[in-house]
């Protein structure tokens, strides 16, 4: 008893030992990067063992509420602060992308495996109840060839607030006046029809047990796990099937502006698939601890340079090179 | 005379503390509700609990289909779990060999030990199917006359949530109902049989009729953890605010839609509206409790008091 408790006492001092002359860094808010940011962290903290992460993955709101009430060194969040939001933190907050995601319309049809074709327009009128058929005009015409049965269309969303939402409202707003004018984007909105799952794995489990239904989850759950999803239609006109490459190029040629606080829905770019967007590290531009400061500005420099690698085997999309250079150059505007 | 001591009195008045911040506990939850819901308090008033939209983005909130859903879910899955609870509690206490009693009694107390993300996930694989493939069909068939078995059949539903929740809180029932009824002193019994009753009257006249109070104790006890469940209730309800009859609807509960949407509520208006969802679901809760008393106390006072 006596060696163990001995023991005990020497694991503690050690350990107390490793983190003492270690820096710190805190940070919490969106789930969506979480898989990708601890691996991050991992690495990062392998290669440089003066610095440790603590990432508490509580939504993109507590994010940005934590890191206006400064009680956190950064937050993160996946859809970007409002005017509101930003004048209201104690000072200035700059937003960096990370990595991109997307999100996919994934179904599930007899016989159809694959190749769904959808609109923006009809996506957005099956979310608001108006196209309820599977062989519905609108929807046949777009999908020469395949037989879409007479059945009605069974639509699933998300009903926990999440990024993911925010990311397919946004998408729907931008491309259907009528959705932007009676439901719009956010988090959690007020659904005009379908049924609500908890989590990706909520919707997904809906999605794969009801014939003739439709949910959008995450490209990253929908490729572990199998799912059939639908090409979309982007701005050019073409049928842009999900994938790593096709998510990276929204943000390839599209005008991002300094601030990086952009949405990149409907990208102009023609290889561009239209639900995509970035994730955000949210920091002080006046980072008042100057140890803090230079580490955070550091692994930041490193996860979008040496860091991206790790993104494609997580099911993330690297940023594009001229995105990596624009932050550079903001990173270099941070004081610490 | 009990002899008095100091000790005693310090006894007596430390033990005093113990119930004394249960009570500032239950106070200061109910002021710290109230005080972080104010701006919606100020802005719906009484209108909070009789509007029926939920809408984040334009900020206007109305909790009547989170509190409809929440009684709906309770009051069916009361509906199932206390017959069985209770029959399986008389058969335990009463018939079972001792061998078997005691087994599964053991496995009655793992079942309440069991996080109801468990029992949500095998919700979700498991229950939903099975009510969408063999239940609902089946109750639309033969009792579609009955409003509350009509309309589209998705799974995720009031009944699925029911039934869930009914699995969740039927071992809490048992374990609490074998108790009473074991404490039946054997005295009564074994005075009904020497009257000449069969079984089941000595069950039914002397041994329920004097465990009444304990029983309805355990059902109480099962409600409110009926009313709180959360997530178990989330993962297969479908969460959509609507009030209907049909209990083949898909539906939303005050403890969903905060489990749900507080962890990405950023504005003030949302947050404020959700913890008055909070507020609303402790008032609930008390309310039910108070109206179940009044139920123990009607049936106590009645002519249940001494054995018929």
């Amino acid at each position: 008893m006596k060696k163990v408790l001995a023991l005990l006492v020497a694991m503690v001092v050690a350990t107390s030992m490793a983190f003492a002359d270690a820096t710190l860094i805190n940070g919490a808010g969106a789930t969506f990067p979480y898989p990708i940011y601890s691996k991050w962290f991992d690495e990062y903290a392998k290669a440089n063992p003066g610095v440790l992460f603590n990432y508490q993955s509580i939504g993109s709101g507590g994010g940005i509420k934590q890191i206006s009430a400064k009680t956190v060194d950064f937050g993160a969040t996946d859809g970007p602060m409002s005017i509101d939001q930003l004048t209201s933190a104690p000072g200035r907050i700059y937003h960096i992308p990370t990595v991109m995601g997307a999100v996919v319309i994934a179904y599930n049809l007899e016989g159809v495996t694959k190749g769904l074709k959808l609109s923006g327009d009809v996506l957005a009128d099956i979310y608001l109840g108006k196209i309820t058929q599977w062989n519905d005009p609108r929807i046949t015409e777009q999908n020469a060839g395949v037989t879409l049965p007479n059945s009605p269309i069974v639509v699933v969303h998300r009903s926990d607030g999440s990024g993911t939402s925010f990311i397919f409202t946004d998408y729907l707003s931008s491309v259907s006046g009528a959705w932007k004018g009676k439901v719009g984007k956010g988090t959690s909105v007020n659904w005009p029809v379908g049924l609500g799952g908890k989590g990706n794995e909520g919707v997904a489990g809906m999605v794969k047990q009801a014939s003739g239904s439709i949910g959008y989850v995450e490209l990253a759950y929908a490729k572990q796990n199998g799912l059939s999803y639908a090409s979309i239609k982007n701005q050019s006109g073409s049928y842009i099937e999900p994938s790593l490459a096709s998510t990276s190029k929204a943000a390839d040629g599209a005008a991002i502006p300094a601030d990086f606080r952009v949405s990149l829905v409907n990208s102009a770019n023609p290889e561009a698939y239209p639900i995509a967007s970035f994730t955000w590290l949210l920091i002080y531009k006046q980072i008042d601890d100057h140890t803090k400061g230079a580490a955070i500005v550091n692994f930041i420099k490193w996860a979008i340079t040496d860091g991206q690698k790790y993104a494609e085997d997580l099911d993330y999309a690297p940023l594009p090179s001229n995105v990596v250079e624009m932050i550079q150059k903001k990173l270099d505007q941070v004081k610490y | 005379m009990i002899r008095r001591d100091t000790s005693d009195i310090v006894f007596r008045r430390v033990l005093a503390v113990f119930p004394i911040s249960i009570l500032m506990l239950v106070a200061g939850i109910f002021f710290q509700l109230v005080s972080a819901s104010h701006l919606t308090l100020n802005k719906f008033g009484f209108g909070f609990l009789f509007h029926s939209t939920w809408d984040p983005v334009a900020e206007n909130f109305g909790a009547l289909p989170f509190i409809f859903g929440t009684c709906v879910t309770s009051f069916v899955a009361l509906l199932l779990a206390v017959p069985v609870g209770v029959g399986a509690a008389v058969y335990l206490a009463e018939y079972a060999p001792p061998k078997v009693s005691k087994t599964i009694s053991i496995l009655v107390d793992l079942l309440a030990a069991i996080p109801s993300v468990i029992y949500g996930l095998w919700g979700i694989f498991v229950l939903v199917p099975f009510m969408r493939n063999t239940v609902q069909p089946f109750l639309g068939k033969y009792l579609g006359f009955l409003p509350f078995f009509q309309g589209p059949n998705y799974g995720v539903s009031f009944l699925s949530a029911s039934v869930i929740l009914a699995i969740i809180i039927v071992p809490f029932i048992i374990s609490v109902s074998r108790e009473v009824i074991m404490a039946v002193p054997s005295v009564y019994k074994e005075s009904a049989y020497a009257l000449g009753t069969t079984r089941w009257e000595a069950i039914s006249d002397i041994v329920l009729s004097y465990g009444k109070v304990g029983i309805l104790g355990a059902v109480i006890l099962a409600l409110g953890r009926a009313i709180g469940e959360t997530m178990a209730v989330t993962m297969i309800i479908g969460n959509n605010p609507v009030i209907t009859a049909s209990l083949f609807s898909p539906g939303y509960t005050l403890a969903s839609v905060l489990a749900n949407e507080f962890a990405e509520a950023t504005t003030n208006m949302y947050l404020s509206s959700l913890i008055e969802i909070g507020l609303v679901l402790f008032l609930v809760s008390i309310v039910v409790n108070i109206l179940a008393r009044i139920l123990i106390w009607s049936v106590t006072k009645g002519p249940g008091q001494e054995i018929k």
